[in-house]
């Protein structure tokens, strides 16, 4: 049987053919579903860890532990898990390990594009790229088979099109794989330096070995067109380049791309007039193929940055352009933003008219960056806001710290916030923490953390006390507030910023888009409205201005009646409406 | 190498036998349950089939596009400016963002919703006037229906993608019966009469 799968749902499947038993990831656009789509099978154990580096040593326990483990992530949680993964490629495994991590060139969705088969390389460890859902499952079943013979942790990468297409996949059954024996093997798993010495020795056999595994294994695939071009690539640039050049080159899939071959590579190129290598982001295969003594043209000609398409190609190599149509007009842009209802509006609103510096950190809430709410200065990874705030604080003194903020959302606190926080508390800055408890991980799409009191599977378990938690560290002052009422938010907002000590303010009030959240009666714009547009200044999309009324609308089928607009209304013109 | 290909002799394999569909508009309107259904529809009649989603950020109410690819046999997942045989689009603007997709002799059908970005409303920028005239003035084809009123009609102006995905079906050359089927797999029981509703009202809306 065939279905239609996102690669991500294919990577899942193959988690489930394949026998793995523990799963445990981080969410991060875009490898969240197939954490989601693991967790739909109940002989899988799956969770949502903390942070990429729990989740990490969690599947490398369960590896040890003898059941095939997996962790996804999305290429900056490889930042975060980097530490325990370069020494599990000392350790090696007992069951199979494989480390998904989804690249996202062209940056839908992320902070950067940073290119993850750079980390095979540094941590020498075999790295496997699908072009399509079916090769997304057939090389997760096969990573772990690897993983097991060359004792050795596998990366499965993926970027955003591979994870986020659909694509037809091949049905199998589960295989029945026994939880390995768990032998105690203080030389293999203990990585003392003495211990550590001779396993560094066996990583580089072992990357021989599989550099002779990659010369004569399947997935690195010639397709011989008997032309005069060669192309050399791999997973979605794969898809492009036939795509623009069809059956014109000569092609060397590589679905191995670390270590890379060197035999198939000089036997492939040897009697073509000409070979390109296309990869998005960095010059991984073609500054092996030179150092191979391999003439090729890569990142001479095509981008270094951004994502691939058939289009780049066309324009770069084969010097196609298509004919397409233009309007004259220039069109506004259509940025994201903050939901109708979301919590996180009013109190950006207040922090924009507090004119604070606001170290901010990545959620939903870095909208608050945009217009017309503005209030960020500051987005650097997850965790960062409160510890540069306090870098922050203590260059610029204690004036500085009676105007400046941290903001930082629930399921972000739990990641990388806290050990800021100790840091705050520890070496005493003046410094405000926000901590925007939405009661979910709002950006990757509603993922329970170990604030909501649910696991991945739905099932109700301990949530961790914020305000117990930030005391415990050593804040005494600790306030929580309710985002929807600005102003209060706007009254202990003044209160901290004056201070003397560190604090926190827990901004709490759930996502607007959880199931659970039952909407006010949204509201409407009455007589009284003079038309001074302050309401457009919470930047909400139920909100518009009527130029012939000169009166400002609300969208009764989006507005949730937060009253956040009503709250700033200075002529009390925005009251409860009904639903239609 | 002087010919214009940059001496490659064969044209693209597949670049006639493959159909290229957009579903455009502003993330939150249903676009992912469209492609999905639309996605399940092809499957049945067959084809190879790709469809390439947009997830994260952008759904937050920001500009998004999905491709759905059919034939016999797909490569790319993507979409490029003169390769879409029918842009489907959820809303006026961003018909005419994604106009460049279009393939010479391609359809648009657009719903007549306007949905007012960040920048309208800030007063940054005006919404453009009479965008689907200006499409239509360049010699293209495009079918308007006033899919959101269509969806209330159904009962749920949620239910916005199923008629745009009944108005498309009218343009597709696939059974009826395979779209009504695909809609039954992708939409849960309790809303499925609705939804029946909103598809046949997107059907006869032309
Ligand atoms: C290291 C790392 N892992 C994952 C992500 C993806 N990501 C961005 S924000 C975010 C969590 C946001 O949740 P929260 O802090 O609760 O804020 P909300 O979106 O709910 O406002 C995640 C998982 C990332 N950017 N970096």
């Amino acid at each position: 049987m065939k279905e239609l799968l996102l690669g991500n749902e294919a990577v899942a499947r193959g988690l489930y053919e394949v026998g793995v038993g523990v799963v445990s990831s981080y969410p991060g656009t875009p490898s969240t579903e197939i954490t989601e789509a693991a967790a739909k099978y109940d002989e899988i154990y799956t969770e949502w860890a903390p942070n990429e580096k729990v989740a990490a040593e969690v599947a490398a326990g369960a590896a040890i532990g003898g059941a095939r483990s997996f962790c996804g992530m999305k290429h900056v949680g490889l930042n975060v898990a980097a530490d325990p993964i370069f020494t599990m490629s000392y350790i090696g495994v007992n069951a199979g390990m494989v480390i998904g991590v989804a690249d996202d060139p062209g940056m839908h969705s992320s902070q950067n594009e940073q290119d993850s088969r750079n980390y095979a390389k540094a941590a020498k460890i075999l790295m496997l790229e699908p072009s399509d859902s079916q090769e997304c499952k057939d090389f997760t079943k096969l990573a772990y088979a690897l993983s097991e013979e060359y004792d050795t942790p596998v990366f499965l990468r993926l970027t955003t099109r591979i994870s986020h297409s659909r694509s037809l996949v091949e049905i199998s059954e589960r295989d029945s794989i026994e939880l390995k024996p768990y032998d105690k093997n203080t030389a293999k798993n203990v990585m003392l330096p003495a211990f550590a010495r001779p396993k560094h020795v066996a990583v580089e056999v072992r990357t021989k070995k599989l550099t002779e595994w990659a010369e004569t294994c399947e997935l690195n695939k010639i397709i011989d067109n008997n032309a005069k071009i060669g192309v050399i690539t791999s997973g979605a640039c794969y898809q492009y380049a036939r795509e623009a050049i069809g059956d014109g080159a000569n092609y060397l899939k590589l679905g191995a791309v670390y270590p890379l071959p060197v035999e198939k590579i000089k036997s492939f190129a040897a009697g073509l007039d000409k070979v390109y290598v296309i990869e998005e982001l960095d010059d991984i295969i073609e500054a092996h193929c030179k150092a191979i003594g391999v003439n090729v043209v890569g990142k001479d000609l095509l981008p270094r940055v951004g994502e691939f398409s058939q289009r780049i190609i066309k324009q770069y190599i084969t010097c196609d352009e298509n004919a397409f149509f233009s309007l004259p007009a220039e069109l506004p842009i259509r940025p994201p933003v903050m939901c109708s209802g979301c919590p996180h509006r009013g109190l950006f609103y207040t922090l924009n008219k507090a004119k604070v510096f606001v170290s901010g950190d990545i959620g939903c809430y870095t909208l608050g960056a945009s217009a017309p709410l503005s209030a960020m200065d500051t987005c650097i990874c997850m965790g960062a806001s409160i510890s540069a705030l306090h870098g922050f604080n203590k260059a610029r003194g204690e004036e500085a710290s009676k105007r400046a903020v941290a903001v930082i959302g629930d399921s972000t606190f739990m990641h990388t916030g806290i050990n800021s926080l100790v840091n705050v508390a520890y070496n005493q800055s003046n410094s405000v923490t926000i901590i925007l408890d939405n009661s979910i991980t709002g950006m990757t799409g509603q993922q329970q953390n170990p604030t909501t009191g649910f696991t991945l599977k739905g099932d109700p378990t301990t949530a961790v006390n914020l305000e117990a938690l930030c005391k415990s560290i050593g804040i005494s002052r600790v306030t929580v507030v309710d985002p929807y009422d600005v102003k209060a938010v706007q009254k202990v907002l003044a209160e901290e910023l004056e201070a003397e000590e560190p604090s926190v303010i827990i901004s709490r009030r759930p996502c607007a888009l959880l199931k659970y959240v039952k909407h006010a009666e949204p509201l409407m714009v009455n007589e009284n409205c003079i038309g001074c547009k302050i309401c457009m200044g919470v930047g909400c999309p139920s909100l518009s201005f009527d130029a012939a009324s000169k009166k400002a609308v609300i969208d009764a089928n989006t507005c949730t009646g937060c009253n956040v607009c009503a709250g700033i209304c200075p002529k009390n013109a925005i009251v409860k409406g009904v639903r239609s | 190498m002087s010919n214009s290909r940059g001496g490659f002799p064969c044209p693209p394999v597949n670049a006639e036998s493959v159909k290229s569909i957009i579903i455009v508009g502003v993330g939150g309107q249903g676009t992912l349950l469209a492609s999905r259904i639309m996605g399940d529809a092809l499957v049945q009649k067959g084809y190879d089939v790709k469809v390439s989603e947009v997830h994260g950020m952008s759904q937050r109410g920001g500009s998004v596009i999905t491709y759905v690819r059919y034939g016999d046999e797909v490569n790319s997942p993507v979409i490029e400016n003169g390769e879409a045989d029918i842009i489907l689009a959820f809303e006026e603007l961003e018909a005419a963002r994604y106009l460049p997709f279009l393939k010479p002799g391609g359809t648009v059908i657009t719903s007549t919703q306007q949905i007012d970005p960040m920048p309208v409303i800030t007063g940054a920028a005006e919404y453009p006037q009479e965008v689907i005239l200006a499409i239509e003035s360049l010699g293209i084809t495009v079918r308007r229906l006033d899919a959101l009123s269509l969806a209330k009609q159904a009962g749920s102006v949620r239910a916005v993608n199923v008629v745009l995905i009944g108005a498309l079906a009218k343009d597709m050359d696939i059974e009826k019966e395979v779209w009504l089927s695909a809609l039954e797999k992708c939409v849960p029981e309790k809303f499925l009469e609705l939804n029946q509703k909103a598809f046949e009202l997107g059907y006869n809306s032309y």
